[in-house]
């Protein structure tokens, strides 16, 4: 990483039908997380690819989260297994290109997570701010 | 993917949500901000974009300077997509050349804190979004031709009931059954609660009508063997005996039904002492006993109802509740009093479920005198057999877990419904999945309670868990309508936001079809070479084959790598926020007037016109929730469009009339 952003640049891959609803309701209960967050959402997460992924490092972001649907994906029960083998590829990826594996991270989000969603942001935050690689 | 045109005519309309947006967010410089991007050749502030008058206006600024795309930063597009679809479409361009940005719910509510910050998020993800509809493409639904005709498979009185119904709109129909007989469980029940109506006659008179209605096809001793095609054009090849048959048909109902609960051996002395059987067993006895009641020879004075047997397990497989048994042990015991003398029933449950009308079922059987004993399920009944008696233990709950030793003649031990046990023969031919209970699922309880994730198939009766007669036969019935209402025209429509295969790129590695889930990816010969190809009418859009492919040859429509990358170098770009230009005046240039309104608003200030009102009085005469209402007519306040009148008599709500709004105009 070149700079550091004094706020840690997130990207969030969310879910058209679960998370990012999710996401929507810490909004509209005024739960407040970094501003530094931004959110891409998708019908799924098992579609990311990682080169968007190594894309938004290359682009100067801090972090990847993604915000996945887990065992609620409506799609497959395959979900998990495949959204984490993208998460395993975008890792060697980003060794390859000097990024610390530690600035990507998952976790199952639903449609009324929006206490843990702040939360998860918040700590994430932390953790990349703090981070030296 | 291959170099795209871009978009190079944006129109974009930024929202104050009527200070919602614009209370936090700069919405001036991220108009401003927004003219500057590549492409952009309109860029607005507008109050609420979501207005009828906004909408007119989009239109001619569509029309009248020629754009191609737009973008529209407002609320969550959970809320508007579709409107702002619309409008694309009512202007002329193409619907998918329409991004909605989510200002709101994930900018000025979520960083109300920080507005400096949300606007410097807010121009990012504007950007984003304009970046997004350059790349993005014009899609048209996909229409595929539907066959008037249904499977329904399963002719308990879920499937009849509802074979009955698809006829009766014009559907042909063709009814599997796999065994001999039709009717399912409730063929061999006798009275019924809560109409006493007998099962048998339900099911002989569904038969009788079914008979007569020439659309309908049934066949019994049958068995679903394959199904192939899509929504509309489904094949389903049957088999009877020896004979295949390929029916055609544009969409499949399930409705194959339940399994009653059969007990482990031992589980509460279950085939290990002769008194101890479960209630369908129980239910074939009393129908087929005389004038008094006789079982192993012996005359039954006295029975034993174990409920909750095999269900409500906290740490077993079957956490549910059944909800049918309760009212079914108390239905018979019902039958036994009212068919024989001088029998005493126990009734060792642990709550009892008698909801809605069946309630009175379980009043009478208190007033019958029938002793009810509550167990918990840690402490769970313990039966044994003595001498020509069985014997139970139980801690009743209801005298302080004092326990007691009850003799009796038989148990009757109250299971639940569970899944087929050959229900995964069906889930796995038309791909539909089952829920943690195993029972099939369905997209949405609540919202989409018959359908399922496989377009075109649908789910109705006990398949999709517990459930009495007439549960059973709404699902089935409303699964019924909406079959029709797919099949009732010559083409149906399709959300385009599928799978491509750059058939350039592809290699056949076959890589893609083998995540795929619905089958939807097959060979095609292309070019020479064999390539991947996408099925239209089976893909459901969901990606999983995307990042899979070693060519990068697949994409989802609207998620390509051009609009990703596109967004993501749109929240990249530095952002510069000047301090002294804070969020706009309420109202923007003129103030606001009332065509510029929500509906919402214009409604509350047209009852507002008669006269003043509570909240609560608002609610009731707009038919809305009160939160709403409250929600609205504050922002009204603020903006000085009402204004507070005095208490109501109670002294606990404020009466609101109009402030600055004369006229309503509707
Ligand atoms: C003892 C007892 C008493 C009850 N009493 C009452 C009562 O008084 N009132 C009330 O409202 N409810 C009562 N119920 C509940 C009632 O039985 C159910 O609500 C009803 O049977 C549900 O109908 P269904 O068509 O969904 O399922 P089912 O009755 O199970 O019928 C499903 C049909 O599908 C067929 N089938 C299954 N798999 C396949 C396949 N793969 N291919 C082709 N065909 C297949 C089956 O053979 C069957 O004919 C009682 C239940 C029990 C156990
Ligand atoms: S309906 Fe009654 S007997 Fe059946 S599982 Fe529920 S609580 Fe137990
Ligand atoms: S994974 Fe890619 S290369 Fe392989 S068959 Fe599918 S589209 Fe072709
Ligand atoms: S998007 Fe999903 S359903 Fe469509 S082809 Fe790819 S994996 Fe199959």
């Amino acid at each position: 990483m070149e700079k550091k952003h004094s706020r840690p640049k997130i990207l969030v891959f969310s879910t058209d039908k679960i998370s990012d609803p999710g996401i929507d309701q810490a909004g509209l209960r005024k739960i407040h997380y970094s501003p530094a967050v931004y959110v891409i959402s998708l019908p799924c997460s098992s579609g990311i690819k990682p080169r968007w992924i190594l894309h938004a490092f290359k682009q100067g972001f801090d972090g990847v989260f993604i915000a996945a649907d887990g065992h609620e994906c409506s799609y497959s029960p395959r979900c998990p297994e495949l959204t984490n083998r993208i998460i395993e590829e975008s890792q060697v990826l980003m060794k390859e290109n000097g990024i610390s594996p530690k600035r990507i991270r998952m976790a199952a989000i639903c449609s009324v997570c929006a206490e843990p969603f702040a939360s998860h942001m918040n700590n994430f935050t932390k953790i990349l701010a703090e981070l030296e690689e | 993917m291959e170099e795209k045109q871009k978009k190079e005519r944006i129109g974009v309309y930024i929202c104050h949500c009527g200070g919602n947006i614009s209370d936090y967010v700069d919405v001036a410089q991220m108009r401003d901000i927004a003219k500057n991007e590549d492409g952009v050749v309109v860029s607005k502030n507008v109050m609420f974009a979501c207005a009828d008058s906004n909408q007119k206006e989009m239109i001619k600024d569509i029309q009248g300077q020629n754009l191609d795309a737009i973008v529209v930063a407002s609320c969550s597009p959970k809320l508007h997509l579709h409107t702002f679809r619309n409008v694309a479409s009512r202007a002329g361009i193409n619907p998918y050349n329409y991004t909605q940005v989510n200002i709101r719910e994930q900018c000025s509510w979520a960083h109300s804190d920080t507005p400096k910050e949300a606007s410097v998020k807010a121009a990012g993800l504007i950007r984003a979004g304009i970046h997004k509809v350059a790349y993005s493409e014009a899609l048209e639904n996909i229409e595929v031709s539907s066959t008037r005709a249904a499977v329904v498979i399963g002719a308990g009185v879920s499937g009849m009931r509802a074979a009955i119904a698809l006829a009766k709109m014009g559907n042909q129909v063709y009814l599997i059954e796999k065994e001999k007989t039709t009717g399912g469980h409730v063929a061999n029940l006798g009275k019924l609660f809560v109409t006493e109506q007998s099962g048998k006659s339900i099911a002989g008179s569904l038969l009788e009508e079914i008979k007569k209605i020439t659309s309908i096809t049934l066949f019994t001793e049958a068995s679903v063997e394959k199904v192939s095609g899509s929504l509309g054009n489904f094949k389903v090849d049957v088999k009877t005996g020896t004979e295949t048959l390929h029916l055609a048909a544009g969409a499949i109902l399930v409705a194959t039904g339940f399994d009653p609960y059969q007990p482990k051996e031992g589980e509460f002395g279950y085939s290990q002492f002769p008194g101890v059987i479960t209630l369908p067993e129980f239910r074939e006895l009393i129908d087929n006993s005389g004038e008094t009641l006789i079982y192993n020879n012996r005359k039954i004075k006295s029975i034993a109802y174990i409920y909750c047997v095999g269900m409500r397990q906290t740490k077993g497989e079957n956490k549910y509740c059944s909800r049918v048994c309760c009212t079914t042990a108390i239905h018979s015991s019902l039958l036994v009093h009212e068919k024989f003398k001088n029998v005493t029933a126990y009734h060792l449950y642990r709550d009892i479920r008698t909801y809605g009308k069946q309630e009175v079922l379980y009043e009478q059987s208190s007033k019958n005198g029938d002793i009810y004993l509550k167990y918990e399920e840690k402490t769970p009944p313990v039966v044994s057999q003595e001498g020509n008696h069985l014997v139970i233990k139980i801690k009743d709950e209801l005298t302080r877990r004092q326990e007691m030793e009850l003799e009796t003649d038989l148990v009757v031990l109250v299971t639940g419904m569970v899944p087929r046990s050959d229900h995964e023969a069906i889930s796995g031919i038309l791909k539909i999945p089952a829920g943690n209970d195993k029972f099939y699922n369905e997209i949405h309880p609540k919202l989409r309670p018959v359908e399922t994730v496989i377009n075109g198939v649908f789910i109705g009766g006990s398949c999709q868990g517990p459930k009495n007669i007439s549960e059973s036969v709404q699902s089935a019935l409303s699964a019924a309508v909406k079959i029709n209402a797919l099949t009732k025209n010559p083409t149906i429509n399709l959300e385009p936001i599928i799978a491509r295969v750059n058939f350039e790129a592809c290699t056949w590695c076959g890589k893609c079809a083998e995540v795929c889930e619905y089958d939807a990816i097959h060979q095609l010969e292309m070019y020479g070479k064999i390539v991947a190809s996408v099925n239209e009418a089976t893909c459901k859009g969901c990606g999983m084959c995307a990042p899979v492919c070693p060519a990068d040859a697949i994409d989802i429509a609207q998620y390509s790598n051009a609009e990703i990358e596109g967004m993501i170098d749109g929240f990249a770009q530095k952002v510069e926020i000047s301090e002294e230009a804070g969020a706009e005046a309420a109202g923007g240039e003129g103030g606001i007037t009332m065509k510029d309104m929500p509906q919402v608003w214009r409604r509350i200030a047209s009852s507002l016109e008669t006269d003043p009102k509570t909240i609560p009085a608002l609610a009731k005469e707009l038919d809305l929730n009160p939160e709403l209402i409250t929600y609205n007519l504050m922002t009204m306040n603020k903006y000085s469009l009402v204004e507070a009148a005095g208490m109501d008599d109670s002294d606990e709500y404020y009466f609101y009339k109009l402030k600055n709004l004369k006229h309503v105009e509707n």
